[in-house]
């Protein structure tokens, strides 16, 4: 089983790096670009049958720095 | 005063700090690799070192706070043994839970190493209590992720509560408030971003950090 976490930066906690790389789009010539967020992306190959709340539990306890960052879990079934 | 300073893979300021304890001490500091579970009995002051602590993977500090080494720091911060994080360390006691905030990119995303003023923002703590209030310093800075931030609930309460022990006389790397260093609750616990391990003797460019250790040495031993 495999599942993916996506670790964004909390609204409101200023992203530099995202800022970077709005200016380098814009340097680019894309306009129309209102704003960047970079985050993390994370794949897991997990034993069948580990629960939603254990990689929760991973989330919290090393994944994402709940100060500054959230998580979403996205479950892979098939993959 | 027993010192012991903690070793990761990647650490790098780890010497630094222990010939600046040694020179002020008169002791050796015990070096603590990592993975081990215990600190040396009789420990009474701990340092978390800089560097790059498992090359910054995830995020700074983010590894080094879940090795076998940091469940010891935190009960012995818990009895109230001093300990002291410095620029990577600090990054680690923030990832551990044991300071509040996070330490993120530097705003202008550029690794800043130079010396900035601080000031001395609260001069009687177990850490600062050699300084005078409201001192002016100069701390060298050595750091990609030196961009302090917390909620402002947060960080008005550490300025409430007299636990902002440095500021940055001027902007360095986006940090809230020019924070440069915190304190925990109860105050045995300091982290900063700045090194004071590197201006310990007049070779060094100046020995602002000198009596940092001085006063743990008065206080502790």
């Amino acid at each position: 089983m495999k599942a993916r976490v996506f670790i964004t930066l909390k609204a409101g906690v200023l992203d530099p790096q995202g800022k970077a790389i709005h200016h380098a789009l814009e340097g680019l010539g894309f306009s129309g670009v209102n704003d960047v967020r970079a985050g993390k992306l994370i794949e897991l190959d997990l034993a069948d049958g580990t629960s939603d709340s254990d990689i929760e539990d991973m989330c919290r306890k090393l994944l994402a720095n709940t100060v500054i960052e959230n998580f979403r879990i996205e479950r892979l079934e098939d993959a | 005063m027993n010192s012991a300073v903690i070793v990761f893979p990647g650490s790098n300021c780890d010497r630094d700090l222990a010939v600046a304890l040694e020179q002020v001490t008169g002791r050796k500091p015990a070096m603590v690799w990592h993975k081990e579970t215990e600190l040396p009995e009789g420990t009474d002051f701990i340092g978390i070192p800089g560097g790059f602590s498992y090359g910054d993977y995830l995020r700074s500090g983010a590894m080094a706070a879940r090795s076998p080494i940091m469940r010891a720091v935190t009960d012995a911060a818990a009895r109230g043994v001093p300990v002291i994080g410095i620029c990577n360390g600090f990054q680690v006691l923030t990832e551990t839970g044991l300071l509040p905030g996070a330490l993120m990119r530097n705003a202008g995303l550029s690794f800043v190493c130079r010396p900035v003023r601080l000031r001395v923002e609260n001069s009687q703590s177990l850490f600062t209590s050699q300084y005078d209030s409201r001192e002016e310093i100069l701390f060298p800075v050595a750091h990609h992720d030196g961009n302090y931030q917390a909620d402002e609930a947060t960080l008005d309460r550490l300025e409430g509560q007299g636990r902002v022990a440095f500021r940055y006389l001027d902007a360095v790397n986006g940090s809230a408030r020019n924070i440069a260093g915190i304190l925990n609750d109860a105050g045995n616990v300091l982290g900063l971003m700045p090194h004071p391990e590197r201006v310990i003797e007049p070779a060094h460019g100046g020995t602002d950090g000198r009596r940092l250790f001085e006063g743990l040495l008065a206080t502790v031993a």
